[in-house]
């Protein structure tokens, strides 16, 4: 048999598929947030209808939960309200919530990893676009809006045609300081934003193979920046050990067989995909976005495109655009592009290993004086074991914020913004106009090149300081 | 939800590719906890431009709006759907769009009209020489109408998408008659994965 672990994992899950209907998948586990369910419950409430599985069910709060202050009430009534609202219905319907106070508290694509609720084999979603991170497990993930929402709540199932499938093959090693996050910066530069629409994608190859799970997540997460629908990386003893032990894996017996079960979930040598990209893992630098998407990056040794460089007369009007929003004069050294402030976190960087990476740049070292940086640990768990590490010391004597877990500046719906004009380094996924705030300038990054552009005042590797 | 067979109206061009759902709602507008209200926060940023399509006169009541490729690209907030209909959008025609808004779409019922590249071009070059022209998305015959313009060209929408769309069907109430079939895969799954204590109310 050459079964792909896409379709191992897709068949395991479906439920029925009716004539003249998509396909059922039955999902193992639905992960809540404030922002994108109180129309899904409200919806429920006016139909009547219950939650079929609050037991698959985990809601947190973290996209417009403050990361200060948390010792007093929450200044933004509409926030307050939103996440007030989530109480009351997970209390209603008998849904576990890990909210603010919590030390399970945190990114809903950080938690669940963290508290083994993902684990191989299994379908994840979740009202957000980066569910695509708990991928890295060998779980198929899906990013939904709210009716889906509404509609796995009611049915624990999901109506999806099933997508393509694509290999995105990392062969050869990345080389020292370049990371997962140029990784995946440059698979999307490969694929372009809409590359990988109606597709899942596999990330296969030495490289992938070595990368940690942290490593892993971010790769999987910005997935849909690429316009995938899921990003997949086959389990192995890598995700094994990350497994094991945590509150929600399996135990005793129940581990023994579940290892048996996921050590079946990987593609057959011979299996074919409907589309493969194959990237040279040698070949890539540390990335900086220049844009305002996150295909849109070059080598942090490069410079600011010409707009006329570009193929067709659509993308070098789009270019042309981005360069405008974005402030950029074409031909400019990426090095020599100056940053206001810094934001370290996220579902993408938010994780303890990210954070170590960042640290490891600023210990010993002060951020320039006039850049705003900020961390925000991706759980309150993260932040815990940080602190533990005395990393949390590390970053306030460099100059840093340490803060409490949440989406912040990713988004910026709690107030962690830019203002108008200004110009960040971050280690998010989106550098869309106005993503961190109106008017405001996103670069993508690492978290190492983070840190480094912080002390330096422009981009900056490690290396250079 | 009402259903949708043929929409006839003013259009909105906006021609540019891989419009993201940030620039349809920004985040700050995500903290509503309703579907309805969002109009003004539609292209919030880009409005600020007096030259913007959704500015001139005629955009109002507008019911069609006409994109680039990739439309939708970026975050799950169905939000952005809701803001198109809270201002009056019945249909968006573009070359693509991104999974996850087709799907929104079409859950809220609003059409996602996939039509081809040449034929949106053509879309677009007849709203620039009459901006006022009307267009039709004809969701029972899969084409797309400018008639001052001479055009009719088809477009894409999944067979249980278009039946839904033009029925005002409820997704969830489709799903539920399968009740048997969800309950008899629930007797079968794995005993290690993951399960939530539930209190007994």
């Amino acid at each position: 048999m050459t079964g792909r672990l896409f379709d191992k994992v897709w068949d395991r899950h479906l439920v029925t598929s009716p004539e003249g209907e998509p396909p059922l998948l039955y999902i193992d586990l639905h992960l809540v947030h404030e922002v994108t369910s109180p129309q899904a419950f409200e919806g429920l409430a006016l139909a009547g209808r219950p939650v079929r599985r609050p037991d698959l069910t985990v809601a947190t709060m973290d996209h417009d939960v403050p990361t200060i202050g948390l010792d007093r009430p929450i200044a933004d009534p509409l926030a307050a309200q939103q996440i007030a609202r989530l109480k009351e219905n997970c209390a209603e319907h008998g849904i576990t919530l890990h909210g603010l106070g919590s030390i399970e508290q945190g990114i809903v694509h950080v938690i669940g990893p963290q508290l083994g609720l993902t684990q191989p084999g299994m379908t994840v979603v979740c009202g957000d676009s980066h569910t695509s991170t708990h991928g890295a497990f060998g779980a198929l993930a899906f990013g939904i809006g709210t009716s889906q929402v509404e509609h796995v709540l009611a049915t624990q199932t999901l109506r999806q045609a099933k997508p393509a499938a694509m290999a995105v093959t990392v062969e050869g090693a990345l080389a020292d300081g370049v990371t997962a996050k140029d990784l995946v910066l440059g698979i999307i530069a490969a694929l372009g934003v809409g590359g990988g629409v109606g597709s899942v994608i596999e990330y296969r190859g030495e490289a992938i193979r070595a990368l940690d799970m942290a490593g892993r997540m971010t790769v999987c997460n910005m997935s849909i920046e690429g316009g995938a629908r899921a990003g997949l990386i086959a389990p192995d003893d890598t995700t094994f050990a990350f497994l094991e032990g945590r509150p929600h894996s399996p135990k005793g017996r129940d581990w023994e067989a579940a290892l048996d079960d996921w050590r079946s979930l990987v593609t057959d040598d011979g299996a074919e995909f409907d589309h493969e990209v194959r990237i040279d893992a040698a070949a890539l630098r540390p990335a900086v976005t220049w844009g305002t998407n996150p295909a849109q990056s070059v080598s942090i040794d490069g410079k600011v495109p010409d707009p006329a460089s570009f193929a067709t007369p659509a993308a070098q009007q789009n270019a042309q655009r981005a360069l405008e929003y974005m402030g950029l004069e074409a031909g400019t050294a990426i090095r020599d592009i100056g940053v206001d402030v810094v934001f370290i976190g996220s579902c993408t960087n938010g994780r303890l290993a990210d954070l170590e990476a960042a640290a490891e740049v600023l210990r010993g070292r002060k951020i320039r004086p006039g850049v705003k940086a900020l961390v925000v640990p991706g759980s309150a768990r993260v932040k815990k074991e940080a602190e533990e590490l005395g990393l949390d010391q590390v970053f306030t004597s460099a100059g840093f914020e340490w803060r409490s877990a949440g989406c912040s500046m990713c988004l910026g719906m709690n107030g962690d913004i830019l203002t108008p004009g200004q110009r960040s380094a971050s280690t998010s996924n989106r550098n869309f106009e106005g993503r961190q705030g109106p008017g405001g300038r996103t670069h993508l990054v690492s978290p190492a090149v983070a840190a480094a552009t912080a002390v330096a005042g422009r981009f900056t590797l490690p290396g250079d300081l | 939800m009402p259903g949708v067979q043929r929409i006839t109206g003013r259009a909105v061009a906006i021609n540019r590719a891989n419009i993201d759902t940030d620039q349809i709602i920004p985040a700050s507008w995500l903290k509503r906890i309703g579907r309805t209200g969002f109009e003004a926060g539609l292209f919030e940023a880009w409005r600020s431009d007096p030259d913007f399509p959704l500015n001139r006169p005629g955009a109002a009541g507008a019911k069609i709006l006409v994109a680039g490729d990739n439309f939708g690209c970026g975050s799950s907030r169905e939000h952005a759907v809701w803001a198109l209909q809270n201002f009056g959008f019945a249909a968006v025609v573009a070359p693509g769009f991104a999974d996850i808004f087709r799907g929104n779409a079409i859950s809220s019922g609003l059409v996602p009209a996939q039509a081809g590249a040449d034929a949106v071009a053509a879309v677009f070059a007849a709203l620039e020489a009459d901006p006022a022209a009307e267009v039709t998305v004809d969701v029972a015959g899969l084409a797309v109408e400018v008639p001052t313009a001479g055009l009719k060209a088809p477009f894409e929408l999944a067979g249980y998408a278009r039946w839904r769309l033009m029925e005002g069907l409820d997704d969830i109430g489709l799903t539920l008659r399968h009740e048997d079939a969800i309950a008899a895969y629930e007797a079968g799954r794995r005993p290690w994965l993951p399960a939530q204590p539930v209190p007994q109310a």
